[in-house]
């Protein structure tokens, strides 16, 4: 139970030295330092302690420790997180979960692996490559990324359109709650009865407990993919022509655009052959088996050419499918390179509206003086502007954040929403009250009250904190009448 | 066709005073399942007819209380579907029941279920505000993903009015081959055939005959057909029997026929695909590619448990035998701390369906 004497830094070390490693008790500055931050370095905070446990006992023993004293626990994969979810807190600790690298099973039978939290994801399609199986979803951080990261993030990738979300992928954590209980939700069978705390915990952040095992789903390599590239001479007929494909009855496994600024930045970066004068860039990625691969990429052809493709490559060997994929891929590099900083955006609309919201962002480039270049997740609707500025110049970043809320609220105000795979973390706080009313976030402060009552998992992240009358939140319900069964009700 | 949203809420907020429970009722088709209904008939079926539809978008919206072959037929007239294949129950299922209930049919594991396809919902809770989750787009992180957590619920949270859902289009070939062979044999098969970059779309045994559909391009499910070489059923007995199947109306699924042991309780497993329960298999439906079993018998419920739990999952009593005991598979105390503290985030007085789900709950 939680007491209010508060515990020193050096007493607190002691306690965690007292069963981890000392090496994995950081509490001084200069080793905290990599800490202070993750993928978006402009939010910095330092920590007390990062403490780097290497046993699922040793994690439930630091969260009993910090329950007991309200001390806030911040989660931590890689760190590649795009908003701020891993910063840390002042007064709290970082949970590292970077010693749980093991793959504890790969089961070519059921199709299926059993991971620590700290597994990179592309490490998992390389173990289960040998038996001709790969981890559907792909984030573009994949090298680095963690699958517990994954799961909290419920992050996205590529062929997401296709394959799924991590929510779609994953088919039981083992959770350690904020008191250090470890609880199992989803089990091997595809559902499971109660409710869907699964469910819930994809797309956490952190907030609601901290994940030591993840089983996930692995699938058959396909035979054949093959990527479609088109040019086009305007952005209206590039969107089409992805409404064109949907409406065709094709999924492609990918299906992704960028603009002229992107598309320039890309080439000059990977030389991957894109077409430097093209308005909008496609590429559309099929597989399957070679003959579905073959019938799907002939009708994508035909189809790029009656929306008025000014250019169409197929890829005709693996190694060019690669290239091609590469400018795409490494599209935020590219960008970074020919502007000191860049900022990259995450929000998610109806794809019919592309050519209305990027006109709208070219309006507020010009107002703000900034420039954007954007890369879109064009199947699933999810837009990535990536807005260039220089952090030196200053007041620059500030202008830099007016103007990404100001996407995010476009993405609102169009029927889309204001994070697509990245999470709100820090970063997204304020704008959580634009696309939800007060008593929504209210309910999501009861879920989050549900799971972490004092609020020291990941605190300050994700949904901003409302409080309402507490007399509503009582956990045992009051005497109900539960007479009238059948009775319409008038 | 009709918006009673503010009459549902009213209703809830009547209840909420009179401390009255409610049981919500979609098309009620679903009232076998869960546990004895109590309270109050809460009706959603008159909250109906589809909002929004985009087929370029493969988004949809509807009313909760929408029957979903309303729905089909929409995505039918653009060669859509429900990717998920929900049992229509003679048409009198609904949209919002569906997602209450999780329920999906044979395609399951290669498509995805009702809570994979669910993006958004608007749904009332206990304190009778009506709030609006997720939304009409195919990714959305922002909040938690309050849409999912219905799945399953039996509207134990809160009463849906308004669903969208990721919609997709239609394959544009299907064929059906068959093998003849044991239970045990058919289990270990399906997870082999699963580990091949075939178009599968579904795999199902039952009765010594292992029934697996292939779909998606024409060239590809023809192909495939050809280098299995084994017997194809014909198109019409193949749709009829997925139909039957999805729709649980297989002679199976009957409630009161004379046969063997219908009428008798009807448990569900989901379970490891690859599992084997010796004591059951031969007699039971292993759908799902080997996730999804359906057993019939008057059987001791631990026992059924323990047998799950080898297996590597769950099982619960879907239907007949005793509907005031518990009927899901137990739940460890620590997780039935977290789900009654959820429930009561929203539904604090416990109006909705109360006991349907647990009897603690
Ligand atoms: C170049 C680049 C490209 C990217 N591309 C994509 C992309 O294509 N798609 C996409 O979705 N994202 C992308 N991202 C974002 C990021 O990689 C993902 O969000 C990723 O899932 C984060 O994983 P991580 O291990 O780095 O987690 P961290 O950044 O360490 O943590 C992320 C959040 O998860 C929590 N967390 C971490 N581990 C656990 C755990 N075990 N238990 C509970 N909570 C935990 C943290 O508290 C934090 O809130 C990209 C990032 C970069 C830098």
């Amino acid at each position: 139970m939680s007491t209010t004497n508060k515990l020193s830094k050096d007493e607190l070390c002691q306690l965690f030295r007292g069963f981890i490693a000392p090496q994995n008790v950081i509490a001084d500055e200069e080793t905290l330092k990599p800490y202070e931050c993750d993928g978006l370095s402009m939010y910095c905070e330092m920590p007390l302690i990062v403490v780097l446990p290497e046993t699922v006992s040793q994690v439930q023993d630091v969260l009993r420790i910090c329950h007991s004293h309200a001390i806030p626990v911040v989660a931590r994969g890689a760190g590649t997180g795009l908003c701020a979810g891993a910063m840390p807190n002042a007064e709290g600790v970082v949970l590292s979960l970077a010693k749980f690298i093991n793959i504890l099973e790969i089961n070519p039978q059921t199709r299926t692996a059993r991971l620590q939290p700290g597994v990179r994801n592309l490490a998992i399609s390389e173990a289960a490559a040998e038996y001709g199986l790969y981890y559907g979803p792909d984030p573009s951080s994949q090298i680095a990324c963690t699958i517990g990261g994954n799961v909290a993030e419920n992050s996205g990738g590529v062929h997401c359109l296709k394959y799924g979300l991590t929510v779609h992928n994953v088919l039981s954590v083992d959770m350690l709650t904020v008191e250090g209980e470890k609880v199992t939700l989803g089990s091997d069978g595809l559902d499971s009865c109660g409710l869907d705390l699964l469910a819930l915990i994809n797309g956490s952040e952190g907030l609601l407990g901290v994940i030591t095992e993840i089983q996930v789903k692995l699938l058959p390599i396909p035979e054949k993919a093959r990527v479609v590239m088109a040019g086009f001479d305007n952005v209206q007929q590039a969107g089409d022509s992805v409404g064109g494909i949907i409406a065709s009855g094709i999924i492609p496994a990918g299906l992704e655009m960028m603009d002229s600024y992107a598309i320039s930045a890309a080439e000059d970066f990977a030389k991957a052959g894109y077409p430097k004068e093209a308005k909008a860039l496609l590429l559309c990625e099929v597989d399957g088996t070679s003959e579905e691969v073959q019938e799907h990429i002939e009708q994508v052809e035909k189809l790029f050419n009656s929306f008025g493709a000014t250019s169409i490559r197929t890829s005709q060997t693996e190694a060019e499918r690669a290239l091609l994929w590469k400018g795409r891929k490494s599209a935020f590099p590219a960008v970074g390179r020919i502007s000191p900083d860049y900022y990259c955006m995450d929000g998610t609309i109806p794809r019919g509206q592309l050519a209305h919201v990027l006109s709208e962002m070219q309006r507020l480039s010009e107002y703000y003086q900034l420039r954007v270049a954007n890369v879109f997740h064009a199947g699933d609707g999810n837009l990535h502007p990536l807005i260039l500025f220089d952090a030196n110049i200053p007041g620059e970043f500030e202008k830099t954040e007016e103007f990404g809320g100001k996407i995010l609220e476009l993405c609102v105000a169009v029927g889309g929403c204001i994070t697509g795979e990245h999470g709100v973390g820090i970063e997204k706080i304020r704008q959580m009250s634009v696309q939800f009313t007060e008593l929504e976030l209210l309910q999501f402060n009861a879920i989050k009250d549900a799971f972490d009552p004092l609020g020291t998992l990941n605190p300050g992240k994700g949904v901003p904190t409302l409080r309402r009358c507490q007399e509503y939140r009582s956990i045992e319900p009051k005497e109900i009448n539960t007479n009238k069964e059948g009775a319409a009700h008038g | 066709m009709d918006d009673i949203s503010t009459e549902l809420q009213q209703q809830v907020l009547a209840a909420r005073n009179d401390r009255q429970a409610l049981n919500i009722i979609g098309g009620g088709s679903k009232s076998f399942m869960g546990r004895k209904a109590i309270g109050e008939r809460l009706d959603v079926s008159g909250h109906s007819g589809i909002v929004n539809y985009q087929p370029v978008e493969l988004v949809l919206t509807a009313r909760a209380g929408t029957p979903l072959t309303e729905i089909e037929a929409a995505l039918a007239e653009n060669n859509q579907m429900l990717a998920f294949e929900p049992p229509r129950f003679s048409g009198m299922a609904t949209i919002g029941g569906t997602l209450a209930c999780n329920q999906s049919g044979p395609g399951r594991p290669w498509a995805g279920s009702v809570r994979d396809h669910v993006l958004g919902v608007r749904l009332i809770n206990g304190l009778g505000e009506h709030l609006k989750f997720g939304g009409q787009v195919m990714k959305n992180v922002a909040g938690y993903d309050v849409s999912r957590l219905q799945a399953g619920a039996m509207g134990s949270l809160g009463v849906i009015t308004e669903i969208s859902l990721k919609v997709l289009p239609k394959p544009a070939a299907s064929r059906t081959v068959v093998w003849d062979m044991g239970a045990r044999d058919a289990i270990g098969f399906m997870n082999q055939l699963a580990a091949r970059p075939k178009p599968l779309s579904a795999a199902c045994w039952l009765q010594g005959r292992l029934y697996v559909r292939l779909s998606g391009a024409l060239s590809a499910v023809e192909a495939t057909v050809k280098e299995w070489k084994t017997a194809e059923l014909a198109q019409n007995k193949a749709d009829e029997f997925w139909l039957q199947l999805g729709q649980q109306e297989l002679a199976f699924f009957d409630k009161d026929s004379s046969k063997d042991n219908a009428g008798m309780p009807l448990w569900r497993f989901s379970v490891n695909s690859a599992a084997n329960i010796p004591s059951l298999d031969e007699h039971s439906i292993i759908d799902w590619g080997g996730s999804q079993r359906w057993f019939r018998g008057e059987q001791d419920k631990l026992h059924m448990e323990s047998l799950a739990v080898s297996a590597g999952g769950q099982v619960s009593l879907y239907s007949g035998g005793d509907r005031s005991a518990e009927v899901m598979h137990s739940t460890p105390e620590a997780l039935q701390v977290i789900q009654k503290r959820i429930k009561a985030s929203f539904d604090p007085d416990g109006i909705f369906n109360p006991g349907r789900l647990y009897n603690w709950m």
